[in-house]
């Protein structure tokens, strides 16, 4: 970010970068995969790279593996130069989304192969190669086949095999993607509690929103090779970036306003807004759209926008209805409501000026 | 293909593929069943029956001194086609050089090839480099003629192989050749060992190539092409039978080592440049 190249400080206060990538770019059969990426990455830290397929995330953690080189810019690991060293003797190791675990091998040789091509001391092995498996509790699969076991359990296999060589960075590669929804979200847990446990810097990229939102200590957000935002899963969701950020992050209402005089209209609302005049995009979560109590015009008083609409569709969802309002003009909003009770033809409704969020239009390719 | 359709031609379908098998194995038959004839290739039908023919066979040290060349060659030409078949299937599935698409159809160009071309080539070249034919000429060109199909055997294998297997060896600290060793090598003893028996009963019954490259010793085949030129004798089709069986129980025990390892890799990558005429044509 800076041009002397001095570490750029995280974002998030006094710690430690641990790995730093700076201005990477990628690009395969002349297509670029990735546009300057620069991301410090702390230590500790449970970042996840969140993306959709083809926008590059795989390809960032195979440059920080090593199985990808790099067209330009640089990785660097505690001020070292990584990517200039062959994958074989990196301090990083990687849960790739197959697992590949060995199948000639059985389950404690897969987790002690690691040891064995460092030539670590004999002696040591077994009692490292334990613990692994119990990290992940497969203790009592030590001497099986892996052609035995379940996807599950390959995973944790994959994991201690990995974790076993105590990595400066461990890489997951969508390591959940293959397991069906209630594994999954019990691996969610194990796999926060453990990184907690083993203190290692986990990045994990995953293509699932929520997955990122419910582990990560930031999200990395990519968009066709370009970050689009990197922040903390709450700030990601209550302050996005872009356009993109909010719609790919959760829910979002879209809208298309003009700002003059440090007022913002969109359509029938109008909300103060502190930032330049002109056109703008304001990103408004459903949960921020809540029923007013008190009937007014479309005057912006005391921070609260009012407005007026047609509920055109009510989905009941337990705790919180969906409502679709129709505020004219084709703008249609989505709301969510605690426990409204049937809502029928007209209603006033308001939000907060402070929940509506401008965020950069277009931004990628 | 509708499934009425199949089955209201089946009975007829069944007596047409039935004719071809015949047509197919029926010369077999006869020669298996002659080698137990009792009065000998002469005469239909067949008449009595003998282990006379077998006795003989092996009393006859001349023809099992032929066997003998035959297995050594063929076990020397595995060695060569592997040896060199392993590096070609390497460079042709991760390698990218200029000529790739070229050099992946010469590798197969000898099994195209017809033996006389294969056979006069290596010829000239052993003739024009001053070596003297002998079983060494006959190896060099087994081993050279087969190499193709070592190497769309190991080509297949490879293709088939995880590749994140090899990523996850050099992740876990293990240098290419380390890799290799431990990794790709135990992945692919399957299709080797597959390889090494066709290529083993390929260079068993070959007659093309080693017609032009043999010196003073006979290998199996042509001794009993030479011993035929002074006529049929039960005792070549008893030695014939016991090749059939040699061969067939060679080629089953690659057949189900292909299949095994067919179901066990999971990769639909199924190699594209695979010979699929081997597997039927040489019995």
């Amino acid at each position: 970010m800076n041009a002397s190249g001095s570490p750029v400080p995280v974002e998030r206060g006094p710690v430690e970068v641990l790995l730093s990538i700076q201005k990477v770019e990628k690009q395969f059969a002349g297509r670029p995969v990735l546009c300057g990426i620069s991301l410090d990455v702390a230590s500790g830290e449970f970042l996840t790279i969140l993306g959709e397929s083809g926008s590059g995330k795989t390809t960032l953690l195979r440059l920080i593996a090593g199985f990808e080189h790099l067209d330009s810019g640089e990785i660097r690991m505690a001020g070292e130069r990584l990517d200039q060293i062959p994958a074989h003797r990196r301090e990083v190791n990687t849960v790739f989304q197959s697992y590949a675990i060995f199948p000639h091998l059985s389950v404690f040789e897969n987790v002690a192969y690691g040891l064995r091509a460092k030539s670590v001391a004999r002696a040591e092995i077994p009692p490292r190669v334990t613990q692994a498996l119990a990290m992940v509790k497969m203790s009592e699969f030590s001497q099986s086949a892996p052609s035995r076991l379940s996807g599950g359990q390959q995973q944790r296999v994959a994991l201690a095999r990995a974790l076993v060589n105590r990595p400066r960075v461990l890489l997951l590669d969508e390591p959940l993607s293959a397991l069906d929804a209630n594994l999954r979200r019990q691996m969610q847990v194990e796999l926060k509690s453990l990184q907690r446990e083993v203190g290692i810097t986990f990045i994990f990229v995953t293509h699932d929103q929520e997955e990122a939102m419910a582990l990560s200590d930031r999200v990395a957000l990519l968009r066709a090779g370009r970050l689009e935002q990197v922040a903390e899963p709450r700030e990601i969701y209550g302050q996005p970036a872009t356009a993109y950020a909010a719609q790919f992050i959760g829910q979002t209402n879209l809208l298309r306003a003009e700002v003059r005089d440090g007022i913002a209209n969109a359509g029938p609302m109008a909300w103060p807004s502190a930032g330049p005049s002109g056109a703008a995009t304001f990103s408004l979560r459903p949960e921020a759209i809540r029923l007013s109590s008190a009937p007014q015009g479309a005057r912006p008083a005391g921070g609260t926008a009012h407005f007026h609409g047609r509920v055109q569709n009510q989905t009941f969802g337990g705790a919180m209805d969906l409502v679709e309002i129709d505020c004219g003009n084709s703008h249609i909003l989505r709301a969510r409501i605690p426990s409204p009770g049937p809502l029928v033809g007209q209603q006033e409704f308001e939000f907060a000026a402070s929940d509506a969020v401008r965020v950069r239009e277009g931004g990628g390719s | 293909m509708s499934g009425a359709l199949q089955s209201s031609r089946a009975p007829l379908l069944t007596t047409y593929a039935l004719l071809v098998y015949a047509f197919l194995y029926f010369p077999i038959v006869v020669l298996v069943v002659y080698s137990f004839n009792g009065s000998g290739v002469g005469g239909f039908p067949p008449s009595g029956w003998t282990f006379d023919w077998y006795r003989q066979l092996f009393a006859d040290a001349s023809l099992w001194d032929a066997v003998l060349n035959s297995f050594i060659v063929a076990a020397v030409a595995v060695a060569i086609s592997l040896g060199l078949g392993l590096p070609a299937a390497l460079a042709l599935d991760r390698a990218q050089f200029p000529g790739k698409a070229l050099f992946r159809r010469l590798v197969l160009l000898p099994l195209i090839l017809p033996g006389i071309i294969t056979g006069l080539s290596l010829l000239m070249l052993f003739v024009g480099v001053g070596m003297k034919l002998s079983l060494v000429t006959v190896t060099l060109g087994h081993g050279t003629a087969l190499i193709s199909v070592a190497t769309t055997e190991i080509f297949a294998g490879l293709q088939k192989m995880d590749r994140a297997q090899e990523e996850a060896s050099l992740d876990l600290g293990a240098n290419h050749w380390k890799t290799f060793w431990r990794i790709t090598f135990p992945n692919l003893k399957v299709s080797l060992i597959a390889a090494a028996l066709l290529i083993f009963t390929l260079s068993l019954d070959e007659i093309a190539v080693t017609f032009f490259l043999i010196g003073r010793d006979n290998t199996l085949p042509l001794e009993i092409w030479s011993r035929l030129r002074r006529g049929i004798t039960p005792e070549i089709n008893a030695i014939s039978t016991l090749i059939l069986l040699f061969s067939i129980s060679t080629i089953l025990i690659w057949y189900r080592l292909r299949t095994r390892t067919q179901h066990a890799g999971e990769s639909p990558a199924e190699a594209a440049m695979l010979p699929s005429s081997l597997e039927g044509e040489h019995s």
